[in-house]
This record gives C-alpha cells, structure tokens and sequence, in this order.
C-alpha cells in the first residue's frame, strides 16, 4: 500500500455514513418518482382506490352501527292484555310492574286510547264507526332499561310478563335488531375478505413495479457493484420507493374517502333530520387514519421487500 | 500489490482461460497486461476485482486471499480498486458530477467532502468546466475520462483498465495513457489490458504477455 491508500478524511463511522446514505435515499427516491410523475401518479392511484374500497366500506359499517347502536337501548315490550281486563286493572298492573328493578317505564294505553290511536294511524277510521264495541285490548309499553336491554335479559323478561294472568300477548320487537345485527356481522367479515384480497392485489402491484424497475436498472446495478456498494445500498432506493408507493397510496385512498364522505353527508343528513335524528355522518377518527397509512406503508415496504429479496441477487457482473 | 501464483482458471464448461499463471503488481507499479483476443486478459481483470474466483492456485490482493474472501466484504474489498472499462460504464441519467461521485456516496463522505474531492478529480482529468453535462454530450474522450475520474476519485490504491482506449484515436489514446502515468506518479499502482502495442512499447513500463491462458512473458521494455 502506498500514499494513495491511507487517507485521514475517510468518512466518520459506519453508522454516520449508513444514517447519511439512508437520509439521502429518503428524499432521492421521492425526487425519482417526481421526475417520473405519470407512470408512478397510475401505480400510486392504484394502490390508493384498491386501499380506498375496504376502507370506506368500513367506515360506513361503522356509521350504521352508530346508528344501530342507539336501537338497542330503545328495545319495547308490547303487552296486550286480555280483553276482560278493565282500564283500572291494567293501570294497577303498569303501577306494579313500575315498581321492578328492570323496567325503566310503562306506558299504558286505555282500551279508547289503543282504539284513538289505531283510527289515526291506520286509516280504517270510518271502518272502525261501524262497529258496536271497542275490540281492542288495552296495551302496556314496557321499556327495560338499558343493563337489562341485551337480548337474553330481554327474552327472560318477556317470559315472566307472559306468565302474568292479565296478560294476552307479549311482543318484543328483537327479532329485526337481531337481523341487523347479523347482517353486519356479515358486512364485517366480507370487508375482512375483500380487505384481505385487495392488500394482496397492493402487494403484488408494487412488487411488480420494483422488478420492473430492477430490470429497467439492471445495467446500473452490476456498475454499482463493481465499484463496490453493498447488496444493501443497492436494495435501498428500491425499498424506499415501495415505501413512498405505500404512503402516498394511503393518502390517496384517504383522500378519496373523505371527499366521498363529503358528497355523502349533506343528503345523509337530511334523511337523518327526517327521521328527527340528529344523526351525522362520521368520517375517520385520527387513530384509524394513523392505521390505514401505517397499514399502506408496510405494504409498500414488504411489497418492494419481496421483488428486491428475490430479483437483485440474480444481478451479479461477469 | 497483485500476487497471482500458479493460477487456474476453468470456466463450466471446461474451457480453461488461464493456466498456471505466476506474476506480481509491485505496491505502485505500472504493467501492461496484453495478448490476443481470448488469452485471458478478462479473465485476469475478473478474478483481481473479485467478479470470478480462481479454480486453483492463489491470488492475493494486498495479501488478502482472493479465494477466500466472503461474498459480504467483497464490496469493501472492491472499493480499494479502481476500475476503468472500455465502454466507461457511466449512468447516463445522472450528470458528469454525479457519476464521479457515486463511490464517494457508496463509502458515505459527507455532502461537502464529496463537492470537493470530486472536483479535484475532474480536475486532475481535465473535465473541470463539464460537472454539470450528461455524459452523452461528450466526446468518447472525455466520457473515458470521466470514466478515469470516477475510478480516482477515492483514491484506491490500485487501477485496472481494461482496454481503455480500445475507442480512441492514437492522439486520445497517448493522453489517457498519459493521465495513468500522471496517478502512478504520484504512487498508485496500474494494471492496463490493451492491444496497443505500438503504444505501450514507447512507454517505458513492464508488459506481461498472456497466450492461451499462460503468461509467455513478463518482461520489463528495453
């Protein structure tokens, strides 16, 4: 070795320099994908409308079960006495039930005022002229109240008013909740699917995209390790470019999803004030946003990190 | 500097490229390594810069072994070697700076560092005013001597070149030849593959003659 070889300006440490290269790739591969806007903006769109779907599917499985949610509470037992029941016996039976720990309240409805009550609502008001007596019972509306709302508590209830001697029919309206419910069990477990398959489909894009990139740079490569870069430095920039692909595919999707949503909320909310509910639409909170780009990024780096592990050491000078 | 001893070399196949060769590169020495097409002068540059490994026999590189080196730290091995091709081998997408710069950015030098050293490079081959060109726009000459800097620039102990002036013109080829000597000047050792034998011969330096695979002569020039 002669004067040539010793030379005291050799970079610090290794570390400074893995930290320095690191940082310059940071920015180089997204510079890159700037100087390259068309063919990387479609791979990028991509990413985000095949992020976008199960995620906007979510959130609005999310926003129904908000709603669905405050149903529960409201569960209402109807209790048809029998008709022999006076009006004083069934107000005497709503004072007595009142007084049970699990009910929050009873409304009960007279014979006339079951009777009033049918005339408007149903419109066989003239109809109903004609006939000589009052053929409805009088109606309890129970409420339980809400630690005593799940299905099992409700059912068990349902089973003590029916044994009640002055009761006829008891109903509980559970049945179109519980439809509901499973129904978007079903929701749930579709996203999962469709989730499952289209983080593949991310997967496979952008372990595509880096290949084509490794063999578009092949002649670059065998250069570059010719004079001497790692398999790491090599392996690099084509990591940090899944991960940008990733990340900037997230924000895509995010985008997408909330322009979505605002389109959505005007008309949604106007359905919600017909129904008096002040209902809004909910977008995403910051922790599932935080998620969904964690989520994009590590398909980005494992997506890139899957062509580089299997295409670059196939790239050797001779 | 290179000690290569009795050295094989025989690819799949069972063509043997070289046979039992014997010579040394002196720590900053310049040789010429000549012979015709297929003597093995390749396969000679392959097994120094680590591309091929001997099939039998030794070859040290500042008395490491060669056949011993694992796949890891051959890059670190490779950055205390300069090589020089005859197609320069230069990115085309990046600017004359940038090409020079790359082994400087391989080994990590701080940002300021490889402003500097890459200028002095370019310096030294006389492309001091192109840093900012795309190596296209230059003439073969001055691509092979941004091709030489960027092989200088960290200052390996050790050039190889491999025909560097198979493209040149006699005028061109004598001015690169000239810029090999200026580095060996100033301490570095240089291996030089050609076929230039009317060009060698003026230079007062070692020529190895490879046949077939064996090294028929080493002699230094009278």
């Amino acid at each position: 070795m002669s004067r040539g070889a010793i030379d005291s300006s050799k970079p610090g440490s290794r570390l400074t320099a893995y930290l320095i290269n690191h940082a310059q790739v940071f920015f180089s591969s997204l510079g890159k994908l700037y100087r390259n806007p068309f063919s990387n903006l479609m791979t990028i769109a991509v990413i985000g409308i095949a992020l976008a779907f199960p995620v906007g599917l979510y959130v609005l499985l999310q926003n129904i079960q908000d709603v669905s949610g405050g149903w529960n509470g409201a569960t209402q037992i109807s209790l048809f006495t029998k008709l022999s029941i006076s009006d004083q016996q069934s107000a005497d039976l709503g004072d007595q039930l009142r007084q049970r720990n699990e009910i929050d309240s009873v409304l009960v409805l007279t014979r006339a005022e079951a009777m009033s009550e049918f005339k408007s609502l149903s419109g066989f008001g003239e109809a109903l002229e004609v006939l000589k007596s009052n053929p409805l019972p009088s109606v309890l509306i129970i409420r339980p109240k809400p630690a005593f709302s799940s299905p099992d508590k409700v059912r068990h209830l349902v089973k003590q008013l029916q044994a009640l001697p002055e009761a006829d029919i008891v109903q509980l309206d559970l049945k179109w909740v519980e439809r509901l419910y499973t129904m978007m069990e079903i929701g749930q477990r579709g996203i999962y699917v469709i989730t499952i398959l289209l983080a593949l489909a991310v997967l496979l894009t952008i372990g595509n995209t880096i290949r084509l990139d490794i063999q578009g740079r092949r002649d670059e490569i065998i250069i570059i390790k010719l004079i001497g870069a790692t398999n790491a430095f090599i392996r690099r920039p084509f990591l940090y470019t899944g991960f940008w692909y990733g990340l900037l595919g997230g924000i895509i999707a995010l985008v997408m999803i909330q322009v979505s949503m605002g389109l959505l909320s005007d008309p949604v909310q106007r359905l919600a004030g017909l129904y008096d509910s002040g209902f809004e639409l909910r977008s995403m909170k910051l922790n599932e946003t935080l998620i969904l780009l964690g989520f994009s990024m590590s398909l980005g780096l494992i997506g890139s990190w899957l062509a580089v592990g299997r295409h670059l050491h196939e790239i050797e000078p001779g | 500097m290179i000690r290569f001893q009795n050295l094989f070399k025989r690819y799949p196949g069972g063509h043997e490229a070289l046979s039992d060769v014997c010579f040394d590169l002196d720590d900053g020495e310049m040789a010429f390594l000549t012979g015709h097409s297929g003597a093995g002068k390749s396969t000679l540059l392959k097994i120094i810069s680590l591309i091929e490994k001997p099939t039998r026999g030794q070859a040290l590189l500042n008395n490491v072994n060669l056949s011993r080196v694992s796949k890891r730290r051959v890059p670190y091995l490779r950055r205390n070697i300069g090589i020089i091709f005859q197609d320069h081998r230069l990115l085309n997408d990046r600017t004359v700076f940038d090409n020079v710069a790359l082994p400087l950015i391989i080994a990590g030098y701080r940002h300021q560092e490889i402003g500097r050293r890459v200028r002095a490079a370019l310096d030294k081959v006389g492309l001091l005013g192109k840093e900012k060109q795309a190596p296209v726009t230059l003439s073969g000459g001055e691509q092979q001597r941004v091709g030489i800097a960027r092989a200088v620039v960290n200052k390996p102990p050790l050039l190889l070149a491999d025909e560097p002036t198979g493209n040149l013109d006699p005028e061109l080829s004598r001015e690169i030849m000239q810029l090999f000597e200026n580095f060996n000047q100033v301490g570095v050792s240089v291996m030089i593959a050609t076929h230039d034998l009317e060009l060698i011969k003026q230079m007062n330096h070692r020529i190895l003659i490879l046949n077939k695979g064996r090294m028929i002569s080493q002699d230094a020039t009278s």
